[in-house]
């Protein structure tokens, strides 16, 4: 069956891959600590940049893990086989990627150490502890989701518990993106728009990072999947794409509408340097345009290799996004005195600056390794390969 | 020389009761000063609106007095790192843009009646006194800065690193977030906030602070006659510090 996921002759390489990735996350939580031991100062952050690159990182994962389960959802609420059977690897992913990112969002709290009252003291009426509660629930769902898909016995209720899952998915991305929607003193935020934009993102942050963990998987086992699979996969990614473009384009020109935000809007598409830049080339060329042509193209989308190069560009589309989205967004100073110049020594009416720091890119990919870890300790114990019944496998030996 | 010793003795004696009645009085005199305070067992009211009115006509551009005397009180000080330097209260510059008319005026946290950072807190340490006055709780703030994002104000500040300086009434922590807490300390004890205080001794008199609950106070009766203007107020916050002149 699955046993040969990662076979017995890859063994040496497979520790080697394991080995990389957990000094990855040991470089994360070094970097942690670090930050912990000398104070945010070390870091790029700033009291005008609260929220910096660990945030991108974290919201990143936490917006793919919710976004990954669309796979499983697919199969099991929609009732396609193809994605039926990659259902645990969904599953899988979403777990890992999901306790990748809060990994990050805790270690970089100012009181890391106090992560039991961030649980024991819950404000409701704040989205943050909102979320505190979506993401237990999402851990447990999922989690029964993944028994009742692997273990024969309980796939009655798979349906079910995916439907489940299906709901609370929704909500904890509407979640995440209310995280910014619900604050009302900054420009690039206050919107209700980000709560569906955070779902589309998902859907299709989510899609790219399963398609490429899905291509390793198989070349590692010399294994090759379907075309008929491919194309439907490659296609659903082209949609979701295209309807995060969408969104994007709603954004800008709602808030291009609104006089009071066309210096905002002027900022991020205009003279914004790093961050304008970030948009056009990073979210719109690259992650964007770029994927949408290979997607669709006659030749390279039919090429397992130009696809997976697609589903990377839309990641790195991702983190573009989600930079401007939340960097940008602080960089822009907060109108105080509408209608008036403001100048003061706290960096008012300025654009404030922000340079990443080295410990903070190690706690944001810290995390994104543990997620590997997780993901890939997991293929190796337990089935997660997915068999389709009609593939055309090709096995080398 | 036996005349000698008695004296000194005498006088010891003396000194050591007096002393003693010292020790045994002083902690009833100082509660006769302290009477018109609240007492320390009793929670704060909400019959009381602490507020603050500032009259940007009478602020001058250059005069910082009620922002070093904030530092002063609450232990705030520069290391020399504008951009983490924590800012309890800051004078701002502003300039219309048509006229260019130009005003000076001290911001700081605005104490809201429906303050953002209360409501996105996720554990509950940014709250709301009953006496109007907006905090943070050092011991159940996580450091997750979401308050931060929130406030319209710009009015909080993480701490950033270590500070060795603080005044013991006022604690501070590396990892918490913290703003102006309208001196909470000083109000306990009757007395207005230190940076009131320094304006009116530089007599300045652009700051004016007291209970806007009070029909028949200061700035009650203040608010009632003058045109004042509340911070971004088409955010419907409803905030304890109000602007005259701008």
């Amino acid at each position: 069956m699955n046993n040969d996921v990662f076979r017995k002759s890859k063994d040496g390489a497979f520790y080697f891959v394991l080995g990389v990735i957990g000094l990855v996350v040991l470089a994360g939580l070094g970097a942690a600590y670090y930050m912990e031991h000398h104070g945010h100062v070390v870091t790029g952050m700033t009291n005008q940049i609260v929220w910096g690159l660990p945030h991108v990182f974290a919201i990143f994962l936490i917006v793919a893990a919710s976004g990954v389960l669309n796979v499983a959802s697919i199969g099991s609420v929609f009732g396609k086989p193809m994605y039926k059977a990659r259902g645990p690897l969904a599953g899988l992913l979403a777990i890992a990627m999901l306790a990748g990112g809060l990994m990050v969002l805790m270690l970089d709290l100012g009181r890391a150490d106090r992560l039991i009252i961030a649980m024991t003291y819950l404000n409701l009426k704040s989205v943050f502890a909102l979320n505190v509660f979506l993401y237990t629930v999402f851990f447990t769902v999922v989690a029964l989701y993944l028994w009742t898909m692997m273990d024969r016995k309980m796939h009655a209720y798979s349906k079910y518990v995916g439907f489940a899952a299906f709901i609370w998915r929704l909500a904890l991305t509407t979640g995440t993106g209310a995280i910014f929607g619900f604050l009302v003193a900054r420009q690039a935020y206050g919107t209700a728009l980000l709560a569906p934009m955070f779902i589309i993102m998902s859907f299709s942050f989510g899609l790219a990072v399963f398609m490429i963990v899905q291509a390793v998987m198989y070349r590692w086992n010399d294994r090759v999947l379907d075309e008929a699979i491919q194309h439907r996969m490659k296609n659903l990614l082209a949609v979701f794409v295209a309807a995060v473009l969408y969104f994007t384009v709603v954004y800008h020109m709602t808030n291009l509408y609104f006089a009071k935000q066309t210096d905002f809007e002027r900022f991020i598409l205009l003279d914004g340097g790093v961050y304008t830049n970030l948009f056009w080339f990073g979210q719109i060329l690259l992650g964007t345009l770029a994927p949408l042509a290979i997607l669709f193209h006659p030749d390279l989308s039919k090429r397992s290799s130009w696809i997976v190069m697609a589903a990377m560009l839309v990641i790195l589309g991702g983190f573009a996004q989600l930079y401007v989205l939340l960097i940008g967004g602080q960089a822009f100073p907060l109108s105080i005195f509408p209608g008036m110049v403001e100048s003061s020594s706290f960096f008012d009416g300025r654009i404030h600056t922000y340079s990443p720091s080295l410990p903070e890119f190690l706690l944001g990919i810290g995390g994104v390794a543990a997620a590997a870890l997780i993901t890939a300790i997991a293929v190796k114990v337990l089935p997660f390969m997915p068999e389709d019944k009609v593939h055309k496998v090709i096995a080398a030996d | 020389m036996s005349n000698d010793v008695d004296n000194s003795r005498r006088k010891f004696i003396a000194a050591g009761v007096a002393g003693t009645a010292g020790l045994v009085l002083a902690p009833g005199v100082t509660l006769l000063d302290m009477a018109n305070a609240r007492p320390a067992g009793e929670a704060a009211s909400s019959t009381k609106r602490w507020g603050m009115l500032i009259d940007s006509t009478k602020c001058a551009t250059g005069c910082n007095d009620c922002v070093t005397a904030c530092g002063k009180e609450n232990g705030v000080a520069s290391t020399g790192r504008p951009e983490t330097d924590p800012q309890w209260i800051r004078k701002i510059e502003l300039k219309e843009v048509k006229s260019g008319k130009s005003h000076s005026l001290p911001m700081m946290c605005q104490h809201c009646a429906e303050p953002p950072c209360v409501d996105v807190c996720p554990t509950g340490a940014s709250f709301k006194r009953a006496d109007g006055i907006v905090l943070v709780d050092r011991h159940i703030c996580i450091g997750c800065r979401y308050c931060m994002m929130a406030c319209p104000y710009k009015a909080r500040s993480f701490v950033h690193e270590e500070h060795d300086d603080q005044n013991p009434d006022v604690p501070r922590g590396k990892g918490c977030v913290e703003s102006c807490t309208l001196c909470v300390h000083r109000i306990d004890k009757d007395l207005e906030p230190a940076c009131v205080e320094a304006c009116s001794a530089g007599n300045h008199g652009a700051m004016l602070f007291g209970d806007l609950n009070d029909a028949n106070s200061e700035i009650s009766k203040r608010i009632a006659t003058y045109a004042t203007t509340q911070v971004r107020a088409d955010l419907a916050l409803n905030t304890g510090v109000r602007y005259q002149g701008i």
